[in-house]
């Protein structure tokens, strides 16, 4: 069989469990199209060794007839996962060098299910970013291309978006606080979903924002979001915030069945100067999911315009104090010091090495608006308007909504660099149809819907109730099947 | 537009424990003030008796059993230290 590291998670397991494929030979296709596709940077510790030795216990786990849906695939995982002994530094200098003693909770869950890790994929530093440009291992590159230009991926799970589009793994881990599962899914023609928040330990992620940051697949298909979204879900008492609940089947609530769900089009996201492409493809989505017998009805988020300005106050602040673990003690780089530089001297250059641009730019955004004297005006403020955002959410669901549906992304990927003169307020702007859902807690899931007119892909997304990630996937389910999106980038690299 | 001068920028960089050089002080707080703008958007919407979200999901947070849980891991605690000697962290003098 040729081209093992093209399956799906759904097509690979159930080829391993009739005997017909090897995780080794599938494990070994992955690693063999990893080492074509340097250029694209998605991979930054492969850990081929580590990956062989799992896939024959794999193996052997399914001839003994023990084996759960992910046992025998093989994952890439996000840098933002501590795994034991391997190489996880959330793509920072600070972090060179460490090698934690001990695996996150949902690379664990997926570990112990049998999925095989390859390796750790590239990311923005510390998740701050939507391009994946502000990684100390350099740009990952998109597989997909025009006019022979670098586009991003998106991030800041952009390399995980891009080794699911150029099948170097069959699905991998990303994380997501204010859009980075779900830009970088629809800028791959890939699919992501955020659960809701609590859905999955957050226990040895690196934290950017405690309070909005979440775990979730990056897979090619909607069925394989549910398989690999079941393996990392479930309550972990080392994180206080994951929820006591228990983890349905979802794969099996994809039944194609949506007639008379109620789908909600929120006015608000109609933004001034989208494109004409977006607004069509979001109008051709709902079109679709009306066809498929659901009701399509407008709805109003009226606070949708502050959720932006309440991100870049809220994300920053929990930043600032998450980040003030690295100074150069306990772990990770500490800066070279001058003859009679004291312990401030050792905080103030080791954090000024080991952070990029973007990093300190939001760590001392976040200090100014939790210092004394303007807490109350930004921080306490933005808590308020976070509040009013996620009753806009509840009011609609109230009102017998079942999800939402919006574009994913203002645009399609855009091209490495082209923002670099830009304002940093401008990047942000990318988060801008998905930051909301984190402030809310809810989930949402970007599905391709359709390439534009240079055959980039385009996504949209649906925003579910809070803990109904099963009824979303079912709604995302009809929809992948209605777009019909079966492109792949053309292989370059 | 909210103004962040080169004084304040050098105070918050302190406070953020970031060496940054005097000559980037000016653009760092042109930075600032440009993102601190954007920010003064959220003035717009009446926050009068809204309580700020302090939650994400409603949920009374689980107690466990005040025990210990885990210990005698020191070599691990410090495996990743820059400088780690006779079983502590070492950093430069604190005290004179």
């Amino acid at each position: 069989m040729s081209e093992l590291n093209k399956l799906t998670i759904a097509e690979a397991r159930d080829l391993l469990r009739k005997g017909e494929v090897t995780s080794v030979a599938l494990t070994e296709a992955c690693l063999s199209a990893m080492d074509g596709a340097g250029q694209l940077n998605a991979f930054v510790h492969p850990t081929a060794d580590l990956a062989l030795e799992r896939a024959q216990a794999a193996d052997a786990r399914l001839k003994a007839g023990d084996a759960p849906a992910m046992c025998g695939i093989p994952v890439g995982i996000k840098d933002l996962f501590c795994t034991q002994g391997v190489a996880s530094q959330a793509a920072s200098r600070i972090l060179e060098g460490f090698r934690p003693e001990y695996e996150s909770t949902v690379s664990a869950q997926l570990r112990d299910a049998g999925a095989v890790m390859l390796g750790k994929l590239n990311m923005d530093e510390f998740a701050m970013g939507s391009s994946n440009e502000t990684s100390v291992y350099g740009n990952v590159v998109n597989p997909w291309k025009v006019d022979g230009r670098d586009l991003t991926p998106g991030g800041s799970s952009g390399g995980s978006a891009a080794a699911v589009a150029a099948d170097l793994c069959l699905a991998a881990t990303g994380t997501d606080t204010g859009g980075s599962i779900r830009q970088p899914a629809a800028f791959t023609g890939t699919v992501g979903i955020k659960p809701t928040y609590g859905r999955c330990s957050r226990w040895g992620i690196v934290a950017f924002a405690s309070s909005l940051d979440q775990a979730g697949p990056m897979t090619k298909t909607v069925r394989d979001a549910a398989i690999m979204l079941e393996a990392m879900c479930g309550h972990d008492p080392k994180d206080s915030t994951s929820a006591d609940l228990p983890v349905p089947d979802f794969e099996s609530m994809l039944t194609g069945d949506i007639r008379g769900q109620k789908i909600g089009i929120p006015r608000e996201y109609r933004m001034e100067g989208m494109s004409a492409e977006i607004e069509k493809l979001w109008a051709q989505g709902a079109e679709m999911l009306r066809d498929a017998g659901a009701e399509i009805i407008d709805i109003s988020l009226p606070h949708t315009k502050y959720a932006l300005p309440a991100y870049y106050v809220i994300a920053p602040a929990e930043a600032s104090s998450n980040l003030a673990r690295y100074d150069g003690v306990r772990y990770g780089h500490r800066a070279k010091l001058a003859q009679g530089d004291g312990i401030s001297q050792m905080y103030e250059k080791t954090r000024a090495e080991g952070f990029g641009h973007e990093v300190q730019r939001r760590v001392m955004i976040g200090t100014y608006v939790l210092s004394a004297g303007f807490y109350d005006a930004y921080y306490n403020r933005a808590r308020k308007v976070r509040t009013l955002i996620k009753r806009d959410f509840e009011e609609a669901f109230a009102s017998g909504i079942d999800a939402i549906l919006t574009p994913a992304t203002p645009s399609a990927a855009f091209g490495l660099g082209e923002m670099a003169g830009a304002d940093p307020v401008e990047m942000y702007l990318n988060d801008v149809f998905t930051v909301t859902v984190n402030l809310a807690g809810l989930p949402g899931i970007a599905v391709p819907a359709g390439l534009d007119a240079q055959g980039l892909p385009l996504g949209l997304q649906l925003i579910g109730r809070p803990w109904e990630e099963g009824a979303l996937l079912k709604t995302a389910h009809v929809l992948e099947a209605a777009t019909g999106f079966v492109f792949k980038p053309e292989k370059w690299w | 537009m909210s103004e962040i001068d080169i004084e304040t920028a050098r105070k918050v960089a302190h406070l953020a424990r970031i060496a940054v050089p005097e000559d980037n002080l000016p653009a760092l707080a042109q930075e600032l003030s440009r993102i601190l703008t954007f920010m003064e958007e959220l003035n717009e919407v009446d926050v009068d008796g809204v309580e700020p979200m302090t939650s994400v999901t409603p949920m009374r947070l689980k107690r466990r059993k005040d025990g210990v849980t885990d210990g005698d891991i020191q070599a691990k605690i410090l495996s990743n230290a820059p400088d780690a000697r006779e079983g502590f962290f070492a950093v430069p003098k604190v005290v004179e």
